[in-house]
């Protein structure tokens, strides 16, 4: 009785009974089918919000009635310069089935600017020190007219590593630079078109990070602000986000932002892999096959068969919000309504916490999940994923479920394979890191080439990678990485390894007791826990 | 410690190879028929370069600079200016100002370590302002090439043990030190150093680039 009682907390909770139905459980580019305690607690993620039923209509509404500010068209004077700075494809995950959201925002901010004699306009992207885009990523995110019509020479990536394209805006009175994207600065009206995937993104964030360079960037970006931030995902509770936002406001006050911020559903996928994010209690008979040819095919394909089409999988996001104007109230009211999507209330910690990791990232988007990555969605992005307190209690036991390769992406990820073998079996502190390591790959010059020319992530990121489960890494007592198909990886990561789930929660109740409480992610998810 | 960052030249900051430069003079030689002669000559020779280039660097040191033999000294160094503004520094990659630049504000000293002749990369290492570097020399008789070069010959294993001496010289830690280069003869400059990189390598190089988890970059 007990159990049914439980079972309805919340539509998106649900507790293993005796007769439940094996749960689906992520593990890199493979989705396995466990059988966990009884009494374990399993958070899917919410129902899809409806998505706007005209998102043209919603855009072209937020830009006539934005808050704070007069409207775009107000703005604009004939013979203006212009600078639009969009997010980049880090979001969402995995990327959205065209045409996204930025390409008709684009196209509908671009017809007025023509309409409006404005044609001095440029279009960057705002990286900040993520890796640039590739043309065939530019050019899905834009769509063929505004390719054709921008690129290469009005439409291309931020550099944070070109001095002479850079400008410095000021300090604020803790003496954190901003220095950012000169176009921008100099333009007489900079919008910024944001996608708001989480509630870590968008607001202050947007310029303040997005078109920002190294040494503006490393005033937040640090182990301590992340240690003081509870969590990241919260803004409220973000330390990460309020010291962002002093920085970002050297933008607001030195530069005419126009800031427009669109947030979607967690649409994630459609009719054919839609039972990923449905209970497995609620599966029809249909679901179980197209589970079953899913994980069939997925077992015999070889590894970069696989990958190519595990990175072909497209998200069926819907834009629930569009809000335009000052970048504060914009912000503000699409948090709202992010969270109305998001947020799941739970009540009561967990012993053990079970983390399953898919091979998605906001940084591996076409590329591998490399085991820095599997950590930062472990102990940063999953374990911030709560508004009160972390789900988890404090000393518990993570357990993430993950193949935990050590294969890295030569193009996009070359300084965290040196991060990898050369600092981490030096240390794991990330001070440490931070003081002796952080500038030497941040300035190594191969690095910076690979950075400005190629595709690569900047040379400092694999350390704000480390950082960002910092979190989760001082929290947790005892972190596992079950299904780990080699020794050396955890070890290196200072993680304990099992063969498999059974193998680490029984390692789990070892350490927590045997009457641990044990919650699970299911995986795909997004979903904040608002801890009561 | 103070530290260097080592750069092979040719296809590593600049697209040409040696080849180039021997066609450049063969079109330069004085007098129609000997211009088409050479030209003619050095065309043909291709084939053989490659595969000798392939085979071994020091087989292919003593085919090439045997083309040289009968060349004038002053002739060579009367050319070198022509050279360097019709041939090298349109060649320049566009990165390689990028990577000096920021080579150089992290103090390292620019070093070039180059097969090719010393009469012809002067006029580029004043441009690029690399004081130090070391590159072929020919032998001359009475002024005249013979086709031989003067020891040491830079190549494969002889540009590494020229840096080692160069750093112990100069109290440069190579475990600080980075190097660059295109291709795999230069395997033993690039395993010296703490910091090798691959700049548009050839597949040999890439592959072991790869292996070895060097970063390859893109200068282009």
């Amino acid at each position: 009785m007990a159990l049914q009682l439980r079972r309805k907390t919340h539509e998106s909770v649900t507790y293993i009974d005796r007769d439940s139905a094996p749960r689906i459980v992520a593990s890199g580019m493979d989705f396995l089918l466990e059988d966990l305690p009884v009494g374990t607690r399993v958070i899917y993620p919410n129902p899809p919000i409806k998505g706007l039923p005209n998102r043209e209509a919603a855009i072209r509404y937020a830009l006539n009635h934005p808050h704070d500010c007069d409207p775009l068209f107000a703005q604009l004077e004939p013979g203006m310069k212009v600078t639009i700075a969009v997010d980049d494809i880090s979001m969402p995950i995995p990327p959205m089935k065209t045409p996204d959201i930025r390409q008709t925002a684009l196209e509908i901010l671009l017809e007025m600017l023509h309409g409006h004699g404005v044609d001095d306009v440029h279009i960057i992207i705002a990286i900040s020190l993520h890796r640039k885009m590739t043309a065939p990523e530019m050019k899905r995110m834009v769509g063929q007219k505004i390719w054709d019509d921008f690129y290469p020479d009005r439409y291309y990536n931020h550099d944070a590593e070109d001095p002479s394209n850079l400008v410095l805006l000021g300090e604020n009175e803790h003496k954190e630079p901003l220095r950012i994207n000169r176009r921008a600065a100099e333009s007489d009206l900079l919008i910024y078109l944001n996608f708001n995937f989480v509630p870590m993104n968008g607001g202050h964030k947007s310029v303040g990070v997005g078109l920002c360079d190294y040494e503006s960037l490393r005033a937040h970006h640090n182990p301590n602000v992340i240690r003081a931030s509870h969590s990241y995902m919260d803004p409220a509770g973000s330390e990460l986000g309020r010291v962002i936002s002093r920085v970002g406001k050297i933008a607001d006050e030195h530069l005419n932002v126009f800031h427009i911020e669109t947030t979607v559903n967690n649409y994630m996928f459609g009719a054919d892999m839609g039972f990923l994010t449905k209970s497995e209690d609620d599966f029809t008979a249909f679901d179980r096959m197209k589970y079953e040819a899913m994980r069939y095919t997925m077992k015999k394909m070889p590894l970069p068969a696989k990958r190519a089409m595990y990175n072909s999988l497209k998200g069926n996001y819907e834009m629930i919000a569009c809000h335009a104007g000052r970048t504060e109230p914009v912000h503000d009211l699409i948090i709202q309504k992010s969270m109305d999507q998001y947020v799941v209330p739970i009540q009561g910690q967990c012993d053990i916490l079970i983390c399953p990791v898919p091979d998605m990232s906001p940084y591996s988007i076409n590329s591998i999940l490399n085991p820095l990555l599997v950590q930062v969605m472990a102990l940063g992005y999953h374990f911030n994923m709560y508004r009160g307190k972390p789900l988890l209690k404090k000393g518990g036991t993570l357990i993430l479920h993950h193949p935990c390769n050590d294969e890295f992406d030569h193009n996009f990820h070359p300084s965290y394979i040196e991060f990898f073998n050369r600092l981490l079996p030096e240390t794991r502190d990330a001070n440490v890191l931070r003081d002796k390591y952080e500038q030497e790959f941040a300035n190594n010059p191969s690095y910076v080439e690979m950075y400005r020319r190629g595709n690569a992530y900047h040379g400092s990121h694999p350390f704000f990678m480390w950082y960002w489960g910092e979190g989760g890494r001082q929290h947790a007592g005892h972190v596992i990485a079950a299904g780990a198909q080699n020794a050396h990886v955890p070890a290196m990561m200072g993680w304990e390894r099992a063969d498999n789930l059974t193998e680490a929660i029984a390692m789990g109740r070892s350490y927590m007791g045997s009457s641990a409480e044990i919650t699970m992610l299911h995986q795909p998810i997004i979903a904040i826990a608002d801890m009561e | 410690m103070a530290a260097a960052a080592f750069y092979d030249l040719e296809g590593t900051l600049v697209s040409t190879n040696l080849v180039h430069t021997l066609g450049f003079y063969a079109r330069n030689e004085p007098g129609l028929f000997r211009s088409v002669k050479k030209s003619a000559a050095t065309l043909l020779s291709l084939p053989i370069f490659a595969i000798t280039d392939q085979y071994s660097r020091k087989v292919f040191n003593d085919l090439y600079f045997k083309r040289y033999k009968g060349v004038s000294e002053d002739r060579l160094r009367y050319l070198a200016d022509d050279l360097f503004l019709s041939v090298l520094k349109p060649a320049i990659f566009p990165g390689t100002y990028e990577l000096l630049e920021k080579s150089r504000s992290l103090g390292l000293r620019q070093v070039v370590v180059t097969g090719a002749l010393d009469v012809s990369v002067k006029p580029l290492m004043e441009h690029l302002e690399i004081k130090d570097y070391v590159a072929n020399r020919l032998e001359f008789v009475n002024g005249v090439a013979t086709g031989r070069l003067l020891p040491p010959v830079m190549a494969a294993a002889t540009k590494a043990s020229w840096i080692r001496v160069f750093a112990e010289r100069e109290g440069i830690s190579l475990s600080d030190s980075y190097a660059y280069t295109d291709s795999m003869s230069d395997l033993p400059m690039l395993s010296i150093v703490g910091h090798p990189a691959a700049i548009c390598p050839d597949m040999r190089l890439r592959q072991t680039a790869l292996h070895h988890d060097w970063p390859i970059l893109n200068l282009k």
